[in-house]
């Protein structure tokens, strides 16, 4: 059994105008210790979908259907104390913004004495040790000074660190970073990531990362996911995902990576915008921004073909691989 | 800490002076204190004479240069209706203001920070739409109005209350004081409430928009996915941000409470300075307006630093210093 399987979700958001889909057939399995990485434009979902698995989406939003089976317990029909007993404990979350997400006017120590005592009955001071102790894992130096300034007297990467050692206070099973690095400066970035990668791989915790950072994503996780307003539009091995795009819209995100552009020549780029939630199309949602789109993309909701390890939503998929088999025939030919 | 308040110190100097130079400046225009000190009945001649006496007719930077030495000597000049000093009339008054203040502040604070709490954490709620609706009545309507229909209600319908006065007082550590007796406080209930009529809705919108805000933060939205109690998160994560700026705002208000306490101890003869004052200004006794304005003015200035030292407590990300 997967650590945590989530089944068809649906998060929608009620408005005036009413309501909209954020999420909408999200289906995806983590296995204890895997890390996997969530990728897509801003605004395709990728932090509600974050969010939603801890039952953490704020009014006007709510998860509307599906299940999050976390060991077989469905975490979106659990009571808020039942709730409250996984959210920071078995599954614990990293926010994107370390310069915002600490209370400013509460201590480090308060901060993290507070999570473990919520948790366990323990004393304090048994606490506070087990707070020290994580402080030393982010390395932090001088954990014991930290546990008692405030969150303004720490830069944002050292700030980001302890929100790491917060998230790793109860030795949870699965972390979910929401763009963890992004706040951050570039040298602090890579310094964050590794050591991300260094906790779970020692502490066998799998990761949920939401990330806009591609190449983060190729060196942190096994599988990835990619998202399109509001839904997986595929899904796979990472390697495979990286070097073979199945969805054109996921090998448009690769062909933008700068590295991918002619030196001095313009960035390559998807041309058009994602819709906005209350306007997506009917059909595939990418078809207005896709080059291979057909009647069939414009009126008809591409379900998952396998193709290889990925799940991909496209009609497509045959159709653009017959035609790579005749390009790389052509060139074979004209080799010969 | 001490350079702060070196610093303070030298700034309340500076107001206090533009403070003292306004309020004397506008005895000029209050009218003439000579008709009410001596009647129709005496001369002319005598009336000039008796101007020359109390140095009314020097010119206006003579009269201030002498008001300000004096008032640096603790004398503030003498009433003319007392024909005591002005500061110690004012004084003797003092404590029943401060007992009205304190007694509005009092209902303030332990209304305001549960109802705006309540109604930031369930907007939607009826109580929350009933604190609401009822604050914007508060607000609206003036002070005068609220005694008048409080005393109207409690005093002469149900005759629960005593509709004027302050009671029996007693003295207790050198203070004259109605709040130790069962007397004294039945009457400060109705013009507490009165005063606390006008800041009351100010304070539960300020903190329900405050707490309303600082709910939607990062922080908290961290705090919750940490899993700790909704109960810590309402009041230790999200009220001690709330109430930052409620400090502040409310150190402000207590001073311009002081000032409002004159229209409600107008309506329940209450026996403070704002009641003082009011019979001052009917009188013309211009030393006791000036040594009035003065005094209201220092306890701004005393009380806006005092709130300062307590968001400094209350703020670690603020350093009391001196300057940079």
């Amino acid at each position: 059994m997967a650590l945590l399987e989530v089944n068809n979700l649906e998060v929608s958001f009620g408005l005036r105008s009413g309501g909209v889909k954020a999420l909408r057939d999200i289906n995806f399995k983590l296995d204890r210790g895997e890390r996997i990485g969530v990728v897509g434009e801003s605004g395709a979902g990728k932090s509600v979908l974050g969010f939603s698995i801890l039952n953490l989406i704020s009014n006007p939003g709510s998860i509307t259907g599906g299940e999050i089976l976390f060991e077989g317990k469905n975490l979106s029909k659990l009571s808020a104390s039942e709730l409250r007993s996984v959210r920071g404990n078995r599954i614990s979350m990293i926010f994107q913004d370390p310069m915002m997400t600490l209370n400013p006017v509460l201590t480090i120590g308060e901060q993290m004495v507070e999570c473990l005592l919520a948790h366990r009955k323990i004393r304090k001071e048994d606490a506070r040790n087990i707070a020290l102790q994580k402080l030393k894992q982010v390395y932090i130096p001088s954990p014991e000074t930290r546990l008692d300034q405030y969150p303004h007297e720490l830069s944002g990467g050292m700030r980001q660190r302890i929100v790491i050692a917060i998230g790793l206070l109860m030795d949870p099973d699965i972390i979910i970073a929401d763009e963890p690095t992004t706040a951050l400066d570039v040298t602090i970035q890579a310094e964050i990531m590794e050591l991300m990668l260094e906790l779970c791989e020692r502490n066998n915790v799998a990761l949920i990362l939401i990330t806009h950072d591609l190449g983060v994503v190729s060196q942190v996780t096994q599988r990835t996911i990619v998202m399109y307003a509001g839904r997986i539009i595929e899904q796979g091995p990472t390697k495979e995902i990286i070097n073979d795009a199945q969805h054109p819209y996921t090998q448009g995100l690769m062909n933008a990576l700068p590295q991918m552009a002619v030196p001095g020549a313009r960035l390559n780029q998807i041309r058009g915008a994602m819709p906005a939630l209350q306007r997506i199309p009917t059909g595939c949602a990418f078809s207005p921004r896709c080059d291979y789109t057909t009647e069939t993309c414009r009126h008809t909701l591409p379900g998952f073909t396998e193709s290889g390890n990925c799940l991909v939503a496209c009609h497509m998929v045959a159709e653009m691989k017959r035609e790579a088999a005749q390009v790389a025939s052509l060139a074979q030919e004209v080799k010969g | 800490m001490i350079a702060f308040l070196i610093k303070r110190t030298l700034q309340a100097m500076v107001v206090m002076f533009v403070i003292s130079l306004i309020s004397f400046s506008i005895q000029d225009n209050l009218g003439d204190p000579l008709r009410e000190l001596v009647g129709v009945s005496v001369s002319e001649v005598e009336r000039e004479k008796l101007r020359d006496d109390l140095g009314l007719n020097d010119p206006f930077l003579v009269q201030y240069g002498r008001f300000a030495a004096n008032a640096l000597h603790g004398d503030l000049g003498t009433s003319y209706f007392f024909k005591e000093p002005a500061l110690d009339v004012i004084l003797k008054k003092l404590p029943a203001t401060l007992e009205l203040v304190f007694g509005a502040t009092l209902i303030i604070v332990v209304l305001s920070v549960p109802l705006g709490v309540y109604s930031a954490i369930k907007p939607g709620s009826l109580l929350s739409r009933l604190v609401m609706g009822l604050s914007i009545v508060g607000i609206s309507i003036p002070v005068f109005l609220t005694a008048i229909g409080l005393i109207y209600l409690f005093s002469i319908e149900l005759g629960w209350m005593p509709s004027y006065g302050r009671g029996e007082t007693s003295a207790m550590l050198g203070w004259d004081s109605g709040l130790f007796t069962a007397d004294g406080l039945h009457h400060l209930i109705l013009p507490s409430f009165t005063l606390a009529s006008i800041m009351l809705p100010l304070f539960i919108r300020l903190i329900r928009a405050e707490m309303m805000e600082v709910l939607q933060s990062e922080y908290v939205k961290f705090a919750w996915a940490k899993g700790i109690s909704p109960w810590r998160i309402y009041f230790v994560h999200a009220l001690k941000n709330t109430m930052l700026p409620v400090i502040t705002v409310g150190g402000v208000q207590i001073g311009t409470m002081v000032a409002y306490t004159i229209l409600t101890e107008t309506v329940f003869q209450w026996p403070g300075m704002g009641f003082l004052f009011l019979e001052a200004v009917n009188r013309v006794d211009t030393p006791l307006i000036v040594a009035y304005l003065i005094v209201v003015g220092a306890i701004f200035v005393v009380t806006n630093t005092l709130v300062d030292l307590i968001y400094g407590l209350v703020n670690p990300t603020v350093k009391l210093a001196g300057g940079k």
